[in-house]
């Protein structure tokens, strides 16, 4: 770890960090503000979602959701935060190394007496930092959004909780998968097409694993294996799911380290 | 002492050479010339000296410690200008040059600032709005401002005006009497003839020769051309002379050796025009090694 690397990486990416968190953050208190309005109407909105082609349901999950509760709503809305979420953590992902090439400021980084190692770890550990910070943004505009518009309904805090929690290895898996695809390609010109691919490709992944009913494309997609509906109806993480997940991030992270203490850094030409 | 030790280097990107077979040593406190043409290999000597890139097969050591081993603390020792200089766009070039300092043990404020105001450079400015020179000229301090024992200098002079050139020279000449150990990359001949003690050329990616500087400017070439009333090949038929061309009564050739001999023969012609120039390096390359 060295010092220097991390609070450049910090401060550079500090700026995201508070868009994304802020836009997401402001996301979920609006979309969650119309809870107490579909709570009302429920027996009205089971009548129309009835009435939704199968597939359309499936893809948003709606048939294993009720709108009506709290929680059931708020997994519905929780969606479109793990999407953009996804986009932000592949966005670092792809960028931690890629972007010093890109930009061509490797060679002022890598002529530092610092290894490769130290590098890549300073890098990550400033990510994990960026992404902490989003979490707690985020989590507090969750948790603020579901107690003032929670229409006097109850719901079990312990799952939000872990609802909440479970952000956090999603994110992983796309800072993971992003970093270790920039290293298997030979450069990364820019960085944003490449973590939106990422991040909606695994996202239509679950939701088309949702139409077709048995394909098993849910194994490779964390859209599944942290499925917010999912957690809500059953209360608890899919385990198995989970763990394949952290799996597929450490892998990613070890093959990361491999590549990158052996990659060569090109001269501009 | 050698500070540079290079044993059998050998690089290659897939199939496309790099460099190959190239040894050579650098001792302490010398001003070592690196020249050849572009694409020759030069860049890839420095980037392998600097653990940018991996070599293919040899062996490399800085301060008698190996590359490969040692990179992180060979390289507290290593100032590095890169013939392209890039930096952070969105910084000032006072928190560049701070983030780099950063790297390095120790308080290098005071010296950072004496560098920046020796080159003229203004500190508040944006380095997205530097001017290419400019650029350099943060490259210039940054690679400087640890005070290292040992510059990497790539084809450090493009984009310096020739005011500032002579600055940067007398600069790396003071850190040279200091101790500090130079290489000097570049694929223009007058400037390394002006700063180095010892050439390597390297041509090809294989190390041509490694010379000192005044054996090479012995056997410095002039390339003349001339036109004038009633000449024909025969009126510089000289020792010295070689590849002479007549073409539409202009003679052109290159000489080597005493030049008055050469001024001697013009001045008894009528001459047109004649025009007695440095040969390109390409041209050297061509006749130094027939």
């Amino acid at each position: 770890m060295n010092a220097t690397i991390f609070t450049h990486e910090l401060r550079t990416r500090l700026r995201s960090v508070l868009i994304w968190s802020l836009g997401v953050a402001a996301l979920m208190l609006l979309y969650f503000s119309f809870f107490p309005a579909f709570a009302d109407q429920a027996a009205l909105m089971k009548e129309m979602m009835a009435r939704f082609p199968p597939q359309m349901s499936a893809a948003f999950g709606l048939d294993k959701l009720d709108l009506s509760t709290v929680l059931g709503f708020f997994s519905f809305v929780f969606l479109f935060a793990q999407l953009c979420l996804a986009i932000q953590a592949a966005n670092y992902g792809f960028g931690l190394v890629s972007v010093e090439e890109s930009e061509l400021t490797a060679d002022f980084l890598l002529s530092k007496p610092v290894s490769r190692g130290q590098i890549l770890t300073s890098k990550l550990l400033a990510a994990l930092g960026s992404l902490a910070l989003t979490d707690l943004l985020v989590w507090a505009a969750c948790l603020a959004a579901v107690s003032l518009f929670n229409a006097g309904r109850s719901y079990d805090a312990a799952t939000l909780r872990l609802l909440l929690l479970s952000l956090i290895p999603f994110q992983l898996f796309f800072l993971a998968v992003g970093l270790i695809i920039s290293l298997l390609v030979k450069r990364v010109r820019s960085v944003t097409p490449y973590a939106l691919g990422l991040a909606f490709g695994a996202y239509v992944l679950s939701a088309f694993s949702g139409i077709f009913g048995d394909v098993k494309l849910e194994l490779i997609t964390p859209f599944k294996h942290f499925d917010a509906a999912a957690i809500v109806s059953s209360g608890a993480l899919n385990t198995p799911l989970a763990l394949a997940s952290m799996a597929v991030v450490l892998l990613a992270l070890a093959a990361s380290y491999w590549l990158y203490i052996r990659r060569d850094i090109h001269a501009v030409s | 002492m050698s500070v540079i030790q290079v044993r059998n280097l050998t690089k290659y990107y897939g199939k496309a050479r790099g460099i190959v077979d190239v040894s050579f040593d650098v001792a302490e406190g010398e001003i070592f010339g690196f020249i050849g043409p572009n694409g020759a290999g030069k860049s890839t000597t420095i980037r392998l000296l600097l653990s940018l890139i991996h070599p293919s097969s040899g062996s490399m050591t800085l301060f008698g410690q190996d590359v490969a081993a040692h990179g992180p603390a060979i390289r507290r020792q290593i100032g590095y200008l890169p013939s392209e200089v890039y930096y952070y766009e969105g910084m000032k070039v006072r928190e560049l040059l701070q983030y780099s300092a950063g790297f390095y043990p120790g308080d290098w404020r005071q010296r950072t600032a004496e560098l920046a105001d020796y080159m003229e450079l203004d500190m508040g400015r944006r380095i997205s709005d530097l001017s290419y020179g400019n650029k350099k000229k943060v490259g210039i301090v940054q690679g400087l401002l640890h005070s290292p024992r040992l510059l990497f200098l790539d084809e450090p002079t493009s984009g310096l005006d020739p005011l500032m050139q002579r600055k940067f020279f007398d600069l790396i000449r003071r850190e040279n009497a200091r101790g500090v150990t130079v290489f000097f990359s570049s694929h223009i001949l007058g400037e390394v003839q002006r700063l180095c003690t010892r050439v390597g050329i390297i041509r090809e990616g294989r190390m041509v020769e490694v010379s000192n500087i005044r054996t090479l400017q012995e056997n410095n070439y002039k390339k003349i051309r001339l036109s004038a009333e009633g000449l024909s090949a025969a009126t510089f038929d000289l020792p010295g002379v070689t590849n002479l061309q007549s073409d539409n009564g202009v003679l052109s050739f290159f000489f080597r050796g005493d030049i008055n001999a050469v001024l001697r023969r013009l001045s008894e012609l009528p001459i047109n025009d004649v025009v007695i120039e440095e040969p390109t390096l390409e041209e050297i390359f061509m006749h130094y090694y027939e």
